[in-house]
């Protein structure tokens, strides 16, 4: 043969150079993933910067009024209130999740496996499902009325669903296993050594707990914290089941603005902003705290 | 951490964080047996509710289409990330960081925001949306979620075994066939695993891509639940509940027993 046939030279490569090996592994996912995530992405950064038309069309004209258009004080209280309800989402998750956390840490080694499953079976099992199981029970005549009145607690009803706080119940019980798995991650790194140490040197328990495992369980509260606020600031689907009118957030924004309003410039540039905070917001901690076990549930 | 036994009170406080993830949903599936229609109260022990989904059409259509999606797209998703896995932990490559980077977006970008650039992007490229615009989505949120997964498993791999296999005389295919694959497996599984319960849940970029005819059921039960509170609401819920809650204890037991 007067040349070697392209076919046995992409095979030898292939054998020969661990790299090539490498880069043609990852080939599918980098295809994929640019065609089907980067791309989309890339278009609305772009269709942020264009117009709307009469009859919901895109007009191909270059204009940033989809962004002074967020100065508006409504949407300024909008985004201001989703911060608020992530942020106190987080907040909750993190105050209820960390002895959680703490516990399974602290447990028989056979036993962890278990009660790390026991948090996680529940968020198996489909989310819209979870949010239902709250309106039965916090609705007029649901369960905890009907519980608190027989106590005679209460005597008329308590209005609970449709009002933030229900907002922030269902929140919490969506979120609170991405706070305790990467909680519980970085307690169970915690060598009994550091804690005995902390003993011997005489610290009390309470001193040993602030002055060591609290320190340690920073980067599992900094992923956890991230795990949380990230998809809580986007939420749209438990403020349109539990919220009522009033309660708004800018995933609602965003959602209305390209299945209603149909004006996606403005939705576009709606969800810019939300992705700008949440990357920055990520960036900020990632850069600060440097962690990654603790991140992957 | 250490051997000895928890403090009482934080004992209590687990098993209440413990009640208060499990009330909600042991009430649901109680209620799904109720015959009474608005749900209110409990009257009396029925199948009804079980009996009426049975035979609902569209419910059996969502049921259908929701399994077509998910097994799609874990069998795409589950091969190709766990190429990406094997690429990441075991190969230096041009571009490393970046496709590292990027396996990271759909843990730092609100999904929200991942729906409707699939919906601009599939209104750009002028693909109807449905069934297959569902599935090419759900793939595409799973890849990285399976590489992750796949990868943290991989760690303490011990590329000697391979190494030894292919001293013996076999080839890379047979390397990969029979040392490198069963021994990977059980991350593989992993992996797939949760392939599956994402897209099986995923409400919200399902929402933005779906079209006329391929309603799933976390959409269908949203109409549901934002329609009206019934019983068979509650049935399709119990079923859901106990099927995934079955698969799980049949997984982790076959894992187990495997370990």
């Amino acid at each position: 043969m007067e040349k070697p046939m392209r076919k046995f030279s992409l095979i030898r490569t292939l054998r020969e150079k661990p790299s090539a090996q490498g880069s043609f592994l990852m080939l599918p996912t980098n295809l994929y993933l640019l065609v089907f995530m980067i791309l989309p992405l890339i278009l609305v950064v772009v269709l942020s910067f264009l117009a709307r038309g009469n009859y919901g069309n895109i007009v191909y004209k270059f204009n940033i009024t989809n962004y002074t258009r967020l100065f508006d004080t409504l949407y300024l209280k909008i985004l201001g209130y989703s911060l608020q309800v992530g942020l106190e989402t987080t907040i909750i998750s993190l105050l209820v999740g960390y002895p959680l956390a703490y516990y399974i840490a602290r447990s028989p080694a056979r036993q962890r496996s278990l009660l790390l499953f026991l948090i996680l079976l529940p968020f198996w099992t489909n989310f819209i499902i979870r949010i239902y199981a709250w309106i039965m029970i916090l609705r007029g005549e649901g369960f905890l009325n009907t519980f608190l009145q027989w106590l005679g607690v209460i005597q008329e009803p308590l209005n609970i669903l449709y009002t933030p706080t229900a907002v922030l119940i269902g929140m919490v019980y969506e979120f609170l296993p991405f706070m305790v798995l990467p909680l519980y991650t970085s307690l169970e790194k915690i060598a009994q050594a550091q804690l005995e140490a902390a003993a011997d040197l005489g610290a009390p328990p309470w001193k040993t707990f602030l002055r060591v495992t609290l320190p340690l369980s920073v980067p599992g509260m900094i992923a956890g914290t991230i795990l949380v606020l990230i998809p809580a600031m986007g939420m749209f689907v438990v403020p349109d089941l539990m919220g009522g009118a009033k309660t708004m957030l800018i995933g609602n924004v965003v959602r209305n603005q390209f299945l209603t309003a149909r004006d996606w410039p403005f939705g576009a540039a709606v969800s810019m902003v939300l992705m700008l905070l949440t990357m920055a917001f990520t960036l900020y901690y990632t850069r600060k705290a440097g962690f990654g076990e603790e991140l992957l549930v | 951490m250490s051997e000895k036994k928890p403090a009482l009170w934080l004992r209590i406080y687990s098993f209440l964080v413990y009640a208060y993830i499990y009330l909600p949903i042991l009430i649901l599936i109680i209620f799904s047996f109720n015959t009474q229609k608005l749900n209110i109260h409990w009257e009396g022990f029925t199948l009804a509710w079980y009996d009426k989904l049975f035979h609902d059409s569209q419910i059996l259509l969502a049921t259908r289409n929701t399994l077509i999606i998910a097994l799609i797209s874990t069998v795409v998703a589950t091969i190709i990330g766990t190429m990406a896995a094997l690429a990441l932990q075991r190969y230096r490559f041009p571009g490393y960081a970046a496709s590292e980077t990027v396996l990271y977006i759909p843990v730092v970008i609100p999904e929200v925001v991942m729906g409707i650039s699939l919906l601009a992007f599939f209104a750009m490229i002028k693909l109807t949306l449905g069934l297959v615009t569902i599935t090419i989505s759900h793939i595409a949120f799973c890849i990285p979620f399976v590489a992750l997964v796949v990868r943290a498993r991989l760690h303490g791999f011990d590329k000697s075994i391979e190494e030894a296999s292919m001293d013996l005389g076999a080839n890379e295919l047979v390397t990969f066939w029979r040392v490198t694959l069963p021994t990977i497996m059980p991350g593989v599984l992993s992996g797939a695993m949760l392939a599956l319960t994402l897209s099986l849940d995923d409400y919200v970029i399902t929402y933005f891509t779906a079209g006329p005819g391929s309603t799933t059921l976390p959409l269908r039960i949203f109409s549901m639940v934002r329609f009206a509170v019934t019983p068979e609401v509650n049935a399709l819920s119990a079923i859901w509940v106990l099927t995934v809650f079955i698969l799980l204890f049949v997984a982790t037991y076959a894992q187990r027993r495997r370990a």
